[in-house]
């Protein structure tokens, strides 16, 4: 039963890009196909690390633990999605002009916060397995706290990326600013009494 | 005169003109008597070939009325044309929102008919003018032009128009008159954006008395053969075309001759990325990313950017001694 609910999560997670390939594939991208693929791309990425995010307040909130197992999975989606994002950008954005790209990445603060975002996230995917979570022990809490890093460049590169900030730019960056608050609230609140709970970060 | 004619088309090759009119005027006829023959439900999706091709295969919308007499390829590119569905599906016109698609969404609510332009300042013929008052005197024309949005995308869109400098001599601004200002009109019941602060509302723009004056600078009144979807600035906007897209100000309902520079919306909602010239500069990036480059719509692969858009020859000596630079 539990087992069934992981798989209808991993499949719930595949659909975006599933369905964005069938788009892809059938011709059914936007006006600006690029741009659709990289706006499409770039969403998902951000609407996953939302709810990885949110395992933790969620779980603290309601008392639900299970749902702790569906952090990895989520933050793994986050991962893909920003690789494809990324990709994207090299391969098809820019078409492998490596000049052009670095120059963004070192020019452009909007893409200074993409890379970054990017780049943060990749020691978290490679440690995420039991092994490396068994080797780091209590470092492994720590390394992971990088996500707030990552979360907080993603928000600014969508920010910086509009020519007026309206819109989901700003819905995006004050979600992530709400869960990244309420860890910090959490953490004064319950730094003062005994400590009880501070199983994750 | 520093605009050639690009058509390559010798003047014996030209249809004389009463031949032409009178071509135009039976298309016209033969077009009415089809609309007439064909059941109302049936007109919002005309198969006419002839319809559809010269619109780019878009599909035939009842809102819009065709033009007829303008003057074809008057000024033209043999690049490939977007298509009507690129051009009317993918615009920046933040009073209907800031997607992309937002235009085209909603900017049906918008009522262009009566339409009336103020022209005023200084000059000596202030007026309001009906739409049809404002163009009527004047040979509608044909402009293929490359617009390069500041955003690094482009298109190639075959407007029809009137050269501003006759709409401009005919209110005779005077010597006080060193630039033109244009105004959009200001209705949030009809423009969503404009009940949000994306933007200092109205939207203004600003030329340069000599820019303005140019012959490349056109109203646009109409786009492929028909008048302009209320996406694309209808009734009447501005095309600028070796300035970067948001110089070319839609929906115009006010154009004045002042002393100086103008405020204009972009460079009010932020000075150090929107300068008032805007001219495309492959050399000058945008403070958040290159211009040096652009992506063409209907293509994937990005292209260069060209000095003032391509029109290089025509309106370079416009800035003869200024530091582009610095003047952005």
């Amino acid at each position: 039963m539990r087992k069934a609910a992981k798989v209808l999560v991993f499949l719930a997670c595949l659909t975006p890009i599933a369905w964005l390939v069938t788009r892809a594939l059938t011709g059914r991208l936007g006006i600006n196909p690029v741009e659709d693929l990289e706006l499409t791309t770039g969403i998902w990425a951000l609407r996953f690390l939302v709810f990885t995010l949110l395992v933790t307040p969620v779980r603290r909130i309601t008392g639900w633990n299970r749902v702790i197992q569906y952090r990895r999975m989520l933050g793994l989606f986050t991962f893909l999605y920003a690789s494809v994002h990324f990709a994207i950008y090299v391969g098809v954005d820019q078409f492998f002009a490596f000049g052009f790209i670095v120059k963004d990445v070192v020019k452009r603060p909007f893409i200074t916060m993409g890379f970054t975002a990017f780049v943060l996230m990749i020691p978290l995917a490679i440690t995420s397995t039991k092994g490396w979570i068994r080797r780091l022990g209590r470092r492994w809490v720590v390394l992971h706290r990088l996500i707030y890093v990552s979360a907080l460049c993603a928000a600014i590169h969508y920010l910086w990326k509009v020519k007026v900030i309206i819109g989901s730019p700003v819905y995006y960056a004050t979600a992530i600013g709400l869960l990244l608050a309420f860890r910090v609230v959490w953490h004064l609140r319950s730094a003062k009494p005994v400590k009880t709970q501070r199983v994750t970060a | 005169m520093l605009i050639k004619d690009t058509t390559g088309i010798p003047s014996s090759d030209i249809t004389d003109e009463a031949l032409y009119l009178h071509r135009r005027q039976f298309i016209r006829l033969a077009g009415g008597a089809v609309a007439a023959a064909a059941a109302a439900p049936l007109l919002a999706c005309s198969g006419d070939p002839i319809a559809a091709e010269r619109r780019g295969g878009g599909a035939f919308d009842s809102a819009q009325s065709p033009l007829t007499g303008y003057k074809e390829k008057a000024i033209a590119t043999d690049e490939k044309l977007n298509t009507f569905d690129e051009i009317t599906g993918y615009n920046n016109f933040y009073e209907f929102g800031s997607g992309k698609g937002d235009p085209k969404r909603y900017a049906g609510s918008l009522k262009i008919s009566p339409w009336t332009v103020k022209i005023d300042g200084n000059c000596n013929k202030p007026a309001d003018y009906q739409l049809e008052d404002l163009i009527k005197p004047f040979q509608l024309e044909e402009r293929i032009y490359r617009l390069r949005c500041v955003e690094a995308w482009s298109m190639v869109i075959p407007w029809i128009g009137v050269p501003l400098n006759q709409i401009i001599k005919r209110a005779e601004p005077n010597s006080k008159a060193g630039f033109v200002e244009f105004t959009t009109l200001l209705r949030p019941t009809q423009m969503p954006g404009q009940q949000t602060s994306a933007l200092n509302w109205p939207y203004t723009e600003g030329l340069r008395m000599d820019e303005a004056m140019h012959p490349l600078t056109i109203l646009a009144v109409g786009l492929y053969g028909k008048t302009l979807m209320n996406q694309n600035g209808a009734p009447i906007r501005l095309v600028v075309p070796w300035k970067y897209g948001f110089k070319s100000i839609k929906s115009i309902v006010r154009i004045r001759f002042v002393e100086k520079q103008p405020n204009t919306a972009w460079n009010l909602s932020d000075p150090s990325e929107y300068g008032f010239y805007s001219n495309v500069n492959p050399e000058v990036d945008h403070p958040r990313w290159t211009q040096a480059r652009e992506r063409r719509i209907g293509t994937i692969l990005p292209r260069p950017t060209m000095m003032f858009n391509g029109y290089g020859d025509q309106v370079a000596s416009l800035y003869t001694g200024m530091d582009l630079r610095k003047y952005y």
